[in-house]
């Protein structure tokens, strides 16, 4: 039997590791969004680190303890914490407070909507604030595991145990309500509204095809699904939790019931992250051994971003044109690479 | 994955209310041991609790979608360990606290059933405070009560000072007709030592040493050659009963169930009758944990488990003169005592 080594990549794949501008955090990385051109890296405690393509880098204070969650349009990256805050920073770095939770419970969930409404929640209550300050709860059997804002109209998601809440905060009609039995965690609804998604507690995926509520079961991953995203149009989802990444078909009205789902880049290690191009048919995968790779989804084709080393890839993401790509890890290594 | 040392140990407290599981977590805090502790508490809870990294939870528990019925886990505990493995470094243990009337299963099978949470933390042991003057009421009329005797890795039987030695005598007699197994501590306001309490590692396969009923050393006014008798005969009792003073009582509807070999036994027969046995008996069996000698293996084996869930494994090679000897301990409600009795016969290599 020959030795599989799998400290070095095939050699066969296309590696463009050396144009990968080199960031060293220092500090575990939990998510990472661009407003404009600058990458902010949201810390898994207390700091933002704000990094230009050039490799400059600056560090912004927000929560004493835990940052728990954080949700970006653009314009602004918007923080929770488990000191009780819900911080916003813009494009210049510069924070303000939005809300302090009055018994200074965790701030679990943030969600934003192109409106420039935001829904955060804590505990089992879920909060709305639109641009007036005018603020609204609701409260859900159970703690709120995940939201998202409806692409069209204002429509909030409250995904919980047994189901997801789908509230209207603008409107008297009762809230509906979408059963399916677990706990629910992640939510999303696909680009074109028609469906809606959620990562269970359970290493599954479940969705609703909104028109009729019709389920969609999607289950076989090894681990939890922790990271979800749609590709360019809203054509597939891919997700992680395999050691492929699984990306479920959405072209049909039917989304991917009786379908089975395209699995690409398969690593000896677990798919820790997937974030897709804004526009392209590319997604960047990051995995639990440190690999970062770029896939085509039409044919699997892969390019190397980063090699397998340290700590999992806990973050990743594009800016809204598609020509920057960022990473971070939980060990504290990040970088930036310019297409 | 890190090793089972570098997790973080988490203990879980339990006890009917007003039993003083708030007295022991402020003694466990204020002490100085120089250790940080995460606290999970429950928001509805008693209050009055001094520490840095407070989190109040819910208690929700979840049913998995597995199929499972008694496969439940603390919903809001999966979220709250989350939220604090980013603070990891920050704190050194974590203990969490229930309410009066929480079952401590589902604590303790969020740290089997969740890849994430068993990834950084391992449960370290479930420490019940009990009343001495009231639990001999409670076990009569409070279902949790007697849940949270039985699931115990240790009892800290507080408030002795409040009662008669015939009742303390009484009442530590109830508590090991349901769970012979467990640590107990007598005390007055919570005078225990951390040690006793904490780091435990009731729940570590490399720590499962022996496995014989606890019974409290010096200055008891028992008969000591007591302590060495098989326990087995708890369950042929209904009334209690004095043996050179310690009174021995069975639990109507919950009791454990101890069985023994010095024949080896066949893995593969064992196995998957155990399995079998979680399977169809795992709502009754509360907690489960065995040291066992397979034939034609130099290695013991060792499991333990609560209710359906199962975790075993090689541990090290029988020592030379070490009596190969297997030892299975079920503590459940309502168990087919003959029917286990049976199966396990028939597990015996001839």
């Amino acid at each position: 039997m020959k030795e599989f080594d799998p400290g070095e990549a095939p050699s066969s794949i296309v590696s463009i590791t050396d144009r990968v501008k080199p960031l060293p955090l220092g500090a575990a990385v939990g998510s990472v969004h661009f407003l404009g051109d600058r990458a902010f890296f949201v810390g898994t405690e207390e700091s933002v680190a704000i990094a230009t393509i050039d490799g400059e880098l600056t560090r912004t204070e927000t929560h004493f303890g835990a940052i728990l969650c954080a949700a970006s349009d653009g314009k602004r990256l918007v923080t929770g914490g488990d000191d009780g805050k819900l911080i916003a920073i813009d494009a210049k770095g510069e924070t303000s407070v939005i809300a302090t939770d009055a018994k200074r419970r965790w701030i679990d969930n943030v969600a934003l909507h192109s409106d420039g409404t935001v829904a955060w929640s804590a505990g089992k209550t879920a909060f709305v604030r639109n641009p007036k300050g005018e603020e609204k709860t609701f409260e859900v059997p159970s703690t709120v595991g995940g939201l998202a804002f409806a692409p069209k109209g204002l429509r909030l998601a409250i995904a919980h145990y047994n189901g997801v809440t789908l509230w209207f905060p603008n409107m008297a009609a009762n809230p509906e309500f979408l059963e399916w039995a677990g706990s629910h965690l992640a939510v999303s609804f696909s680009p074109d509204n028609k469906f809606l998604v959620t990562a269970m507690h359970e290493a599954a995926m479940h969705g609703w095809r909104l028109a009729d509520n019709r389920h969609m079961r999607m289950s076989g991953y090894p681990g939890r699904v922790r990271s979800m995203s749609w590709s360019a149009g809203g054509k597939g989802l891919a997700t992680s939790g395999a050691d492929t990444v699984i990306v479920w078909p959405f072209t049909s009205k039917d989304g991917p019931m009786g379908k089975e789902p395209a699995m690409l880049a398969p690593m000896p290690a677990r798919v820790a992250v997937v974030a897709c191009h804004p526009k392209n048919d590319i997604m960047a995968v990051g995995y639990a051994d440190g690999t970062v790779l770029m896939v085509r989804l039409e044919d699997g084709a892969e390019i190397l971003v980063r090699r397998n080393t340290g700590a999992a890839v806990s973050a990743l993401g594009w800016n809204a044109k598609g020509t920057l790509l960022a990473f971070g890890t939980e060990d504290g290594d990040a970088g930036i690479l310019e297409m | 994955m890190a090793e089972a040392s570098q997790k973080i140990p988490v203990t879980v407290l339990t006890g009917y209310l007003g039993a003083g599981k708030t007295t022991l977590l402020n003694r466990i805090l204020s002490e100085n041991h120089g250790k940080k502790y995460a606290v999970i508490v429950n928001e509805f809870g008693e209050i009055g609790i001094d520490n840095d990294l407070i989190i109040g939870a819910d208690e929700e528990v979840f049913e998995m979608n597995n199929g499972c019925v008694c496969c439940t886990v603390r919903g809001d505990l999966v979220r709250i360990m989350d939220g604090l493995m980013k603070r990891k470094g920050k704190f050194d243990a974590i203990i969490v606290e229930t309410t009066g009337l929480a079952d401590p299963a589902p604590v303790a099978q969020t740290f089997f059933v969740d890849e994430d949470v068993q990834k950084n933390a391992r449960l370290d042991a479930v420490v019940t405070v009990a009343d001495a003057k009231w639990l001999s009421d409670r076990l009569k009329d409070a279902p949790e009560a007697k849940n949270q005797i039985a699931f115990a890795d240790v009892i800290v039987l507080n408030k002795t000072d409040l009662v008669s030695k015939p009742e303390l005598a009484e009442v530590e007699a109830r508590i090991r007709g349901i769970n012979p197994y467990a640590k107990l501590h007598r005390t007055e306001r919570c005078q225990v030592g951390i040690s006793d309490v904490l780091e435990r590692g009731a729940f570590d396969l490399d720590r499962i040493l022996e496995i014989e009923p606890d019974f409290l050393e010096a200055g008891d006014d028992h008969d000591h050659d007591h302590h060495h008798h098989d326990h087995d005969h708890h369950h042929h009792h209904n009334h209690g009963h004095g043996h050179g003073g310690l009174k021995h009582y069975h639990d109507e509807d919950m009791q454990s169930l101890s069985l023994r070999s010095e024949k080896p036994l066949d893995p593969t027969k064992f196995m998957p009758w155990l399995q079998n046995l979680v399977a169809t008996e795992g709502q009754k069996i509360l907690r489960s944990k065995g040291i066992l000698a397979f034939t034609g293996d130099d290695d013991r084996y060792v499991f333990q488990g609560v209710h359906m869930m199962l975790e075993g494994d090689h541990q090290r090679k029988w020592k030379d003169g070490e009596k190969r000897e297997s030892r299975v301990v079920f503590i459940g409600r309502e168990l087919p005592e003959q029917a286990i009795r049976d199966g396990f016969e028939q597990c015996i290599t001839t």
